[in-house]
């Protein structure tokens, strides 16, 4: 283990550029995914994110934990204003104004500042074509305001508003499919990561600003808070997530996908429910349903990737 | 050196004055009647003549979120809009303030659904009253021409460094064709210095914008913010004085005509006001003592100046093109009243709505509202709060 972290350490800055000292919660794998995202991208990089759990926890006045330029401006808006601080920076380039140095300009927002509020934003910003990365941190649902389902809560889960009753078992929507829905739009890249694999997260950020136009990165980040777990069990529950298939890492790239972890035998996607609170009341036969659909959705993803 | 008078629809003139500026960055979503402004951009990038992003938004919403971003990394910006579109971007108007950030916005005014109406009338601004962006209103082509170059000079003033909103009438100011005079070169660089912000996204000096703020802190950042409003008056009021001395033309907050002798006043904002103009040659042709009162700057509202303005009045016929539903009647006449509620003589004020959706206010019609306010004060004073009238209604 101590020479791993030797190792590890000589591969990764130890530069920090989202400081310690914020207030996620114990065990949060979401501010884990930012600070690895920060770490790739380095210092010449501008940030904009969105309201949520991860500007209230960075950003109490007078405090920051941002070394780097960071500007928040509302909950849907993220990739709005981060296309237009990159567009204002790209017409003071042209005009002699400004040295080009090539910064990146990076959005960022969770899975409801993504998928639900901010998605119309979004998409416009990815249809203009601006150079940039958009890193959406998905922990499946609003934490920041109490656990509610958002249109990224998985199948099932539990949550404030999609509670487990006595007549519903959770959630009764599929997890939307952002990832596709980035692809949809032509961009030159998309990518999912994961906070438990960080150099497979920080190899694709580091892909993702290289890229000439729109980068997507959705981030599976574990909510231990939320999916009721232990906060030493949120990098062991990625892992889960990846190992069942239930959270395939791929990348998109020039049209074609790419599985970046293989997985040649899927682990019982009742390995990654059980030990969630949040999953706690699914019947076997609920469980079965959603084994049925993983498996379904892991097998099409995987015929993508196969294809040349 | 003179600039050059050219007959040209009121929205070529405005775009014209933007690519004057030299603005880095347009983001505007189209909607009726902003649209010849922002379609004329759209020209002057393709063509060249303006060397600046302009960049379609999906929605005014996001118009006004990459404004936010393009004015935080130090570029100038610009978007224009009206009714709807001004209703969907409200959110981030009102932080665009809050964080400082010099946008220009022309806002083409038209009626605030619903009913729809693409047409005129003061409802959409009113909305965005207390958004704490500097508000000045332009009553023709050529106030709206000159109030670009005010709009930014004043923004970026270091000392100010808040948002300007520019409002001109929908339809009757944005497509009529008047004879501008246009600013030379010279007087665009004489008047409008280059933009330095004061705070920017920049990685050699990183530093964080829009935290949130705990109650502890919540008030006096408001507190700040509305220091930050009044204190611009000086800057405005230095800006209109530099822009007389460049061009010639005179603006004030508050602007009047034929006031003197008077004891009745027309109180009037926007393009209406020219046409009260008109109705008051022609009541005092006829021996009435009458003047007018406009309102050109509506934040920083000017106190002092519609004290002064007031004084000796015992009649103030105050005019709207908007309503606040179940309250005091206009939003210009709560104003006005709350300007002058501690004056001594406090004129009677009579408050009529009017002009809603580009219903024609004629000469006529000012002359009539003189009539019936004759009658007001007659009948019931003092005239109440609640006692605005509605004028112009088919009943």
């Amino acid at each position: 283990m101590e020479s791993l972290n030797v190792f590890a350490s000589r591969l990764v800055t130890k530069r920090e550029y989202f400081a310690r000292g914020h207030r996620a919660c114990q065990g949060c794998a979401e501010a884990l995914a930012v600070r690895l995202v920060a770490k790739a991208l380095g210092s010449n990089v501008v940030v904009a994110s969105a309201t949520g759990c991860m500007e209230i926890v960075s950003s109490p006045f007078p405090f920051t934990n941002w070394n780097v330029p960071w500007i928040h401006v509302a909950f849907e808006n993220a990739a709005a204003v981060i296309t237009g601080a990159q567009a204002g920076t790209k017409a003071l380039i042209r005009k002699g104004k400004l040295p080009d140095r090539g910064t990146v300009f990076l959005g960022m927002g969770g899975d409801g500042a993504t998928s639900d509020i901010g998605l119309q934003a979004l998409s416009g910003a990815f249809e203009r074509g601006h150079r940039f990365v958009y890193v959406c941190y998905d922990n499946e649902a609003y934490m920041n305001t109490g656990v509610q389902r958002s249109s990224a809560t998985p199948f099932g889960a539990s949550t404030t508003t999609s509670p487990s009753g006595s007549k519903t078992p959770g959630q009764v929507t599929w997890k939307k499919n952002m990832p596709e829905i980035a692809i949809a739009h032509a961009i030159p890249y998309v990518a999912t990561a994961c906070s438990s694999y960080p150099f497979d997260l920080m190899r694709k950020v580091e892909k993702a600003a290289r890229v000439n136009g729109p980068a997507y990165v959705h981030i599976l980040s574990v909510c231990p808070t939320g999916w009721g777990l232990a906060s030493e069990k949120a990098i062991w529950i990625g892992r889960l997530a990846v190992e069942t298939g239930v959270f395939p890492l791929y990348e998109f790239e020039k049209g074609r996908y790419k599985m970046t972890v293989e997985t040649p035998q899927l682990r019982p996607v009742a390995d990654y429910l059980k030990p969630q609170g949040r999953f706690r009341h699914l019947t076997p036969e609920l469980i079965e349903e959603i084994q049925t659909r993983v498996k379904r959705e892991y097998e099409k993803l995987q015929a993508k990737a196969a294809m040349l | 050196m003179m600039g050059q008078r050219v007959g040209v629809e009121n929205s070529i003139a405005a775009a014209e004055a933007i690519r004057m500026a030299n603005v880095d960055v347009v983001a505007a979503y189209p909607i009726t009647p902003q649209t010849h402004i922002v379609e004329h951009l759209a020209e002057l990038v393709a063509d060249g003549k303006l060397d600046a992003e302009f960049i379609p938004v999906e929605s005014e919403h996001s118009a006004m979120s990459v404004c936010c971003g393009s004015s935080a990394a130090g570029a100038r910006t610009f978007t224009c809009t009206s009714s709807q579109g001004l209703a969907l971007m409200n959110e981030i108007v009102f932080i665009a303030a809050s964080l400082r950030l010099p946008i220009v916005m022309i806002l083409a005014n038209r009626s605030l659904s619903g009913p729809l109406s693409i047409w005129n009338d003061h409802t959409d601004v009113m909305s965005v009253r207390d958004c704490g962006w500097i508000q000045v209103f332009a009553d023709n082509g050529q106030e709206l021409f000159d109030h670009v170059f005010f709009a930014y000079r004043v923004a970026e003033d270091p000392a100010v460094s808040l948002p300007v909103i520019i409002n001109i009438d929908g339809f009757i100011v944005t497509h009529v064709i008047e004879a501008i005079e246009y600013w030379s070169e010279e007087q665009v660089k004489k008047y409008l210095p280059d933009f330095k912000p004061v705070n920017v996204l920049n990685p050699d000096k990183p530093i964080t914008m829009g935290a949130f703020a705990l109650p502890g802190i919540f008030t006096e950042a408001k507190k700040n913010q509305d220091e930050a409003i009044l204190a611009s008056r000086p800057h405005i009021m230095k800006a209109w004085g530099e822009m007389e001395k460049v061009v010639g033309r005179k603006y004030e907050p508050v602007e009047t005509y034929k006031l003197e002798g008077a004891d009745t006043a027309f109180l009037t904002m926007g393009s209406f006001s020219e046409t009260a103009s008109i109705a008051i040659d022609r009541l005092r042709e006829q021996g009435k003592p009458v003047g007018q009162i406009k309102l050109r700057l509506w934040r920083p509202f000017p106190f002092d100046e519609i004290r002064a303005a007031t004084k000796g009045i015992k009649n103030l016929i105050v005019i709207d093109r908007a309503i606040s539903y179940g309250g005091p009647g206009g939003p210009v006449a709560s104003e006005i009243r709350a300007a002058l509620y501690q004056e001594k003589n406090m004129p009677a004020i009579a408050n009529f709505l009017c002009g809603f959706a580009g219903r024609d206010v004629t000469a006529d019609d000012f002359i009539a509202m003189y009539g019936k306010t004759e009658e007001l004060v007659k009948g019931r004073a003092p005239i109440r709060e609640e006692d605005y009238v509605f004028y112009g209604v088919r009943e």
